[in-house]
């Protein structure tokens, strides 16, 4: 899990240009050897090497995971969607048109440092906006789901600035239609 | 010595007398301030009770325990029985003043435990007034007797310890109560939070639910009987209740959005809370009786965190509507209200202060507003006059969240994480912010909330 995470979370950086306006947090809680950015080369590597390709089926809850990207990543205190959130949420998109009988549900989260009361308003938001965002791009709002975690559900357990930014996040869960 | 020479010292302890009582006229009985800006905490002696029966056992418990209670608010110095000169005090007599006078004792309780031939026991005490020289009567009465089951002692010690706490400080009671929290464990990616019960003193802790479900913000009824809380049961959050006495849990209300946020009316009859729907979060009043629920706001920005005043007609809520988190007060009936700030508006905004402010929650008393401030990094527990006025923080920390108040308003319990990483535990703190204390739990803990008196 750690590692398809850390991946999808490379993939999501290339993906979007190294030019980012905001950093973008990386899954990099493991030991010190891992916390090196890989050069971009070997990430390249990973994506076009057939073999990698290969052991994942498309349609698959891995293929959404590794390939398309599964969360987005808010600003503090802000559920609204920057142009990186939403060329994730257009990959999302394209593949649920792919795969229209997958039906998803969209967790909003937040960072630990809200009020508990305020952050499950605020994961709810978030959840809700990137719904409304797929539903603007064609994928019907009956196959979506909502649900707003608050601070209840950390991705990462680190008390830091960038644990925090990976906590901010929209995350779109498929709950049934995929290929196995 | 002569007959003048006895007149004239007659004469001269007659005045002195009198000078005597003007130079303290006060001092007649004595009180305990609980909100002296210079403070030193009150002497007072609680000797072990006179024991009538074997259970000697148990009676040494229940004065541990009042003991334990008195000193807790930080308001008493309880002193070391071992530097007691009157060894020989029992409940009938007057004690020796001048022997509790050696050691600075201001008050004196005596007491006597009895088994009692149904099985029952019972405990009498006395209240003094060492410097005053004189009985405190209670109630009317020279003391009090509470008769009780065994497996009772308990609740016997904080009735008595309430007692003691109310005649020296004229304050409400508040020992013989309950805190309801979320128990934590696991890690924190995979938190498992269950429904707790202890008693004020974190005697007697129970767990209400499995941790099947993720369980937040429970809440006490006015009767103390049930809890309103917010679980993750079957994948959404929702509003419930739950029946201490029966265990039985209910959902809520049928509202098409998550519901989250409640809290009980004074009168206990409703329930205030926050339906989240389509991104948008606003206050609702649900009539527990006929399950009708009405809207109280109608807002694009997040309204959540309403608690009732005690006379039920306005609701302190959390809104961003100002561009961050900032506390608001509205009529419960929707009108508008003139606003301390100036003008009129259907709510009034009442933090003004830098930082960011949740979790209101309107004292008991209904003249202070307690709230989480969040600022600069840290997280603060403080208070605020209704009208905005006279903010004041009282703990600070990483994380302090959640403060609810002991029913007679005097002091708040929230939760702490010390530092980044550490996890939650439970504390409570005075209004004045000298008397921090941490309430030791089991688990980790977090969420938790007073209950009213027990009958």
């Amino acid at each position: 899990m750690q590692t398809i995470l850390k991946v999808t979370a490379a993939a999501v950086l290339l993906a979007t240009g190294a030019c980012a306006s905001k950093p973008k947090p990386v899954e990099d809680t493991t030991p010190v050897e891992e916390v090196v950015t890989p050069p971009a080369e070997e990430v390249v590597v990973i994506k076009e090497d057939p073999v990698v390709e290969s052991s994942i089926a498309a349609g698959s809850l891995e293929d959404f995971r590794v390939n398309v990207g599964e969360r987005v990543y808010f600003d503090l205190d802000q559920y609204r969607l920057d142009s990186d959130d939403q060329a994730i949420l257009q990959r999302q998109a394209a593949w649920l048109a792919s795969y229209p009988n997958v039906r998803v549900l969209i967790a909003g989260n937040c960072d630990e440092r809200g009020t508990r009361e305020y952050n499950l308003a605020l994961g709810e938001r978030r959840a809700n906006a990137v719904k409304e965002y797929l539903v603007s791009l064609g994928v019907s709002a009956s196959r979506i789901d909502t649900v707003s975690y608050g601070k209840e559900r950390p991705v990462v357990a680190g008390s830091d600035d960038q644990s925090w930014a990976l906590n901010r996040n929209g995350w779109t869960q498929i709950v049934s239609g995929a290929t196995s | 010595m002569n007959h003048r020479a006895m007149n004239y010292l007659r004469h001269f302890l007659a005045v002195l007398l009198i000078a005597v009582g003007l130079a303290a006229p006060a001092s007649a009985q004595l009180r305990v301030r609980v909100d002296e800006g210079n403070f030193k905490p009150t002497p007072i002696a609680i000797p072990d009770f006179q024991v009538t029966g074997t259970n000697s056992e148990l009676a040494r418990q229940i004065v541990e325990v009042v003991r334990s209670d008195l000193a807790s608010t930080g308001l008493f110095d309880l002193q070391n029985p071992a530097s007691f000169i009157q060894k020989d005090q029992t409940i009938n007599a007057e004690p020796r003043f001048a022997d509790w006078k050696i050691i600075r004792t201001e008050g004196l309780v005596v007491g006597a435990f009895e088994d009692l031939p149904d099985g029952k026991v019972a405990v009498s005490f006395r209240l003094w007034d060492i410097y005053g020289g004189e009985l405190m009567r209670i109630n009317g009465e020279p003391g009090r007797r509470l008769t009780t089951t065994p497996e009772n002692w308990r609740r016997i010690a904080h009735k008595i310890a309430d007692s003691i706490y109310t005649r020296l400080t004229g304050e409400d009671p508040y020992f013989d109560t309950r805190i309801v929290y979320i128990a934590e464990t696991g890690p924190k990616t995979d938190r498992v939070k269950r429904l707790a019960i202890m008693d004020s003193d974190g005697a007697n802790q129970q767990y209400l639910t499995s941790g099947r479900s993720t369980v937040l913000t429970p809440r006490f009824s006015p009767s103390a009987q049930e809890i309103t809380y917010m679980s993750f049961e079957g994948g959404k959050p929702r509003v419930y209740l739950f029946n201490i006495e029966t265990g039985r849990q209910e959902l809520l209300g049928n509202f098409p959005g998550m519901t989250f946020a409640p809290r009980f009316s004074r009168d206990g009859q409703s329930v205030l809370l926050s339906q989240a729907q389509r991104g948008n979060t606003d206050i609702y009043i649900m009539n527990l009786r006929t399950r009708e629920s009405s809207r109280l706001t109608d807002h694009p920005a997040i309204d959540t965190s309403p608690s009732m005043s005690p006379d039920g007609k306005s609701v302190v809520f959390n809104s961003d509507r100002g561009g961050s988190p900032q506390l608001y007060i509205m009529n419960t009936d929707g009108s508008q209200r003139a606003c301390p700030s100036g003008g009129r508006d259907v709510a009034c905004r009442i933090t003004f202060g830098k930082g960011r402010y949740s979790t209101p929650v309107w004292s008991p008393r209904g003249d202070l507003i307690a709230f989480t401030k969040q600022e600069g990094g840290k997280f603060y527990i403080g208070v605020i006059g209704t009208d905005g006025k006279g903010e004041r923080l009282l703990t600070e920390a990483y994380l302090d969240e959640g403060p609810d108040w002991s029913p007679n308003g005097r002091v708040i319990v929230y939760f702490r994480e010390g530092r980044p990483g550490a996890p939650p535990q439970l504390y409570s703190v005075d209004l004045s912010g000298r008397n921090e204390r941490r309430l030791v739990t089991q688990t980790d803990a977090s969420d938790p909330a007073w209950s009213p008196l027990l009958q």
